[in-house]
């Protein structure tokens, strides 16, 4: 990491490769909650039906009397979580996106949030990354999650900070809500990362345009940059992976730079990361204007990642374009 | 539901093994474009799915259905679509756009498609809703009848219980829970994952009048699912023992039958396994 030079972002840069250039890593989930497993006998994994499809499969059969299968019955899941909690346990309690914060929202808040003890609940398929539309995409979860009193909120955006900010939720006291990406996922931020709770990373340096991402929005906002410079136009590239502690000292220094933000996420516009831009930034009492990027009030479309993307202007090009719209409308 | 229904008639005594056959074949069909999907659930449920829609529910002059039907298990869409393509209410080509970017025939579709009353697929909500309908068409004086679909995974979920409990609470003579017990959910047999069983005296226990049949058995499905005109007590619970797969051996034997993802020549032996 070198401090900035030639940008005029005066934030510590984090490498990155280039989104079309990532190499794949397989289920980074599995292999990391192995690993915590063997170091820390406290650690149990709780499933509602779902092993074999959020990468904890390997762990159940490492540890079978430190994993709990509780059929598809996740408010109970999120309840003997709680009681798991409450007897020196470090619960991960796995589930999907949507049933984590929908169906057993509740649960969460009362067996999980109320009290001080650490938990994690890992819940993949978040946003647009399933076919199966308003039953499965998660696009409310942040919202959702960031409103909760004491929950931490991670969003990672590569195969490399889901390892690091798992790593770090099962250390930090209280409950943490954590996006998981399965199967496949791209390595884009180079190791050796250092991940912290509450703390945004430059990834990339502009003087002309600013983008704030989140999880796979990050990798999206990328795109975006690596597009808009072949087009001259010289993009700055803020992740902000913990929507809750947000860093809104990063925030604010980032969007003291420019006339104009735009906030990439997978995740509707409503309560996420856009809304937290705004939120830091009209505190500030800054004159920023901040276009919001994701999914749009409405029940996102069936099909494959890159069909929705398209769908919804969340491709590389679309927000390309909107980033220089919104760059328009703040002159 | 829309009204347009060419394929059926009211004065028609249907061949239901045939039907069966049929629905089995669209199933096939629609799985074809992109070589996936819900097959299993879709040959298993072809059997209910013709006596539901080809003898036991009740149409209005129109064609709608005056009785209604609740398809919890929002994934085995695939075996309803292959129903209301035999009806004549979605043409085959469309049908063959199952799980395509965009298409409405979607492996897990939202309420207002047409035939699908509510949305399904985050399991275990249906039966609620069915209540609900029961509810309502009781307080209207209809006469309409609620058959909900619901899969042995989705016994596992609380609210299937909170929504049983009210169904015998408020005697809801007019409402039909059907259970898919095929012994499958995604992480293996509930027997594994967590024992639904016994399912027909949990039922029982919540004040359902509840019985076991071979869902496949034409006769045993003629005795406990009659027309609907006929008068039941209270609410009633049938518990199909289903086959995932029904009708092609080597499906029925797969272990991934769940969710089907096969290569071009596996599907084309399937079909041919058919007939
Ligand atoms: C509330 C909820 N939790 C989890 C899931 C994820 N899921 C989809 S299918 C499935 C297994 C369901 O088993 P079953 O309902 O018996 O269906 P079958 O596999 O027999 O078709 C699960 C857990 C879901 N769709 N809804
Ligand atoms: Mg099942």
């Amino acid at each position: 990491m070198t401090d900035t030079a030639a940008g005029s972002v005066k934030l510590e840069r984090t490498n990155v490769r280039s989104i079309a250039r990532a190499p794949l890593v397989e289920a980074p989930f599995a292999t990391t909650v192995v690993e915590l497993g063997r170091e820390r006998p406290d650690i149990v994994v709780l499933s509602a039906d779902l092993s074999k499809y959020t990468d904890i499969h390997p762990f159940a059969e490492t540890f079978p009397e430190r994993f709990f299968q509780l059929g598809m019955a996740e408010q109970n899941m999120m309840g003997v979580a709680g009681g798991l909690a409450k007897t020196g346990f470090c619960p991960i309690a796995v589930t999907y996106t949507v049933f984590a914060t929908r169906r057993a929202g509740d649960q969460v808040q009362m067996a999980l949030a109320t009290g001080h003890r650490t938990a994690v609940i890992a819940a993949f398929l978040p946003g647009i990354t399933t076919p199966f539309r308003a039953s499965h995409q998660g696009t409310d979860d942040l919202a959702i999650m960031r409103a909760i009193p004491g929950m931490t909120v991670i969003d990672p955006m590569d195969a490399t900070e889901l390892s690091a900010a798992l790593r770090a939720a099962v250390s930090v006291p209280g409950p943490v809500y954590l996006r998981g990406l399965r199967a496949s996922v791209a390595e884009v931020l180079v190791p050796p990362y250092e991940f912290e709770i509450g703390r945004a990373r430059l990834l990339r340096e502009g003087s002309d345009v600013g983008l704030v991402g989140t999880g796979l929005g990050t990798q999206w906002a990328l795109e975006a940059a690596e597009l808009l410079e072949t087009r001259g136009t010289s993009a700055a590239v803020l992740h902000v992976p913990t929507i809750k502690p947000f860093d809104t000292t990063a925030v604010v220094e980032f969007a003291s730079h420019f006339r104009a933000l735009v906030s990439v996420e997978n995740h509707s516009v409503v309560g996420g990361l856009g809304s937290a831009v705004c939120e830091a930034v009209a505190g500030a009492g800054m004159a920023c204007r901040v276009r919001r990027c994701g999914v749009p009030d409405r029940w996102a479309d069936a099909g494959p990642l890159d069909f929705i993307r398209e769908r919804l202007g969340l491709d590389g090009p679309s927000l390309a374009t909107s980033v220089v719209d919104n760059q328009e409308a703040a002159r | 539901m829309t009204g347009v229904i060419d394929h059926w008639s009211k004065d028609v005594e249907y061949d239901l093994d045939d039907v069966a056959l049929r629905i089995r074949r669209r199933v096939l069909d629609m799985c074809l474009g992109r070589g996936q999907g819900y097959a299993g659930q879709g040959l298993a449920l072809a059997d209910v799915f013709a006596h539901l829609y080809f003898r036991v529910m009740r149409r209005n002059p129109d064609g709608s259905l005056l009785d209604r039907f609740v398809l919890s298990t929002g994934h085995s869409a695939i075996a309803l679509f292959a129903t209301l393509g035999e009806l004549g209410v979605y043409e085959e080509e469309e049908l063959r756009t199952y799980g395509q970017a965009g298409s409405r025939i979607e492996e897990s579709p939202l309420e207002g498609t047409p035939g699908f009353e509510i949305t399904g697929g985050s399991l275990g909500q249906g039966l609620s809703q069915a209540v609900g309908m029961a509810l309502g068409e009781r307080l209207r004086g209809s006469g309409a009848k609620v058959y909900c679909l619901l899969s042995d995974g989705e016994l596992q979920e609380g609210q299937v219980w909170e929504a049983a409990m009210s169904a015998s609470h408020h005697h809801l003579d007019n409402l039909v829970a059907i259970v898919d017990n095929n012994h499958m959910q995604a992480d293996g047999a509930p027997a594994q994952v967590m024992e639904v069983e016994p399912v027909v005296e949990r039922l029982a226990a919540f004040g359902f009048v509840a019985e076991r049949i071979d869902g496949h058995d034409h006769e045993a499905l003629r005795r406990v699912l009659p027309h609907a005109s006929v008068a039941q007590h209270g609410p009633v619970a049938i518990v199909l023992e289903t086959v995932p797969g029904k009708g092609v051996e080597t499906f029925e034997h797969h272990h991934k039958v769940h969710y089907l993802r096969l290569t071009r020549d596996v599907w084309d032996e399937a079909i041919a396994e058919l007939g």
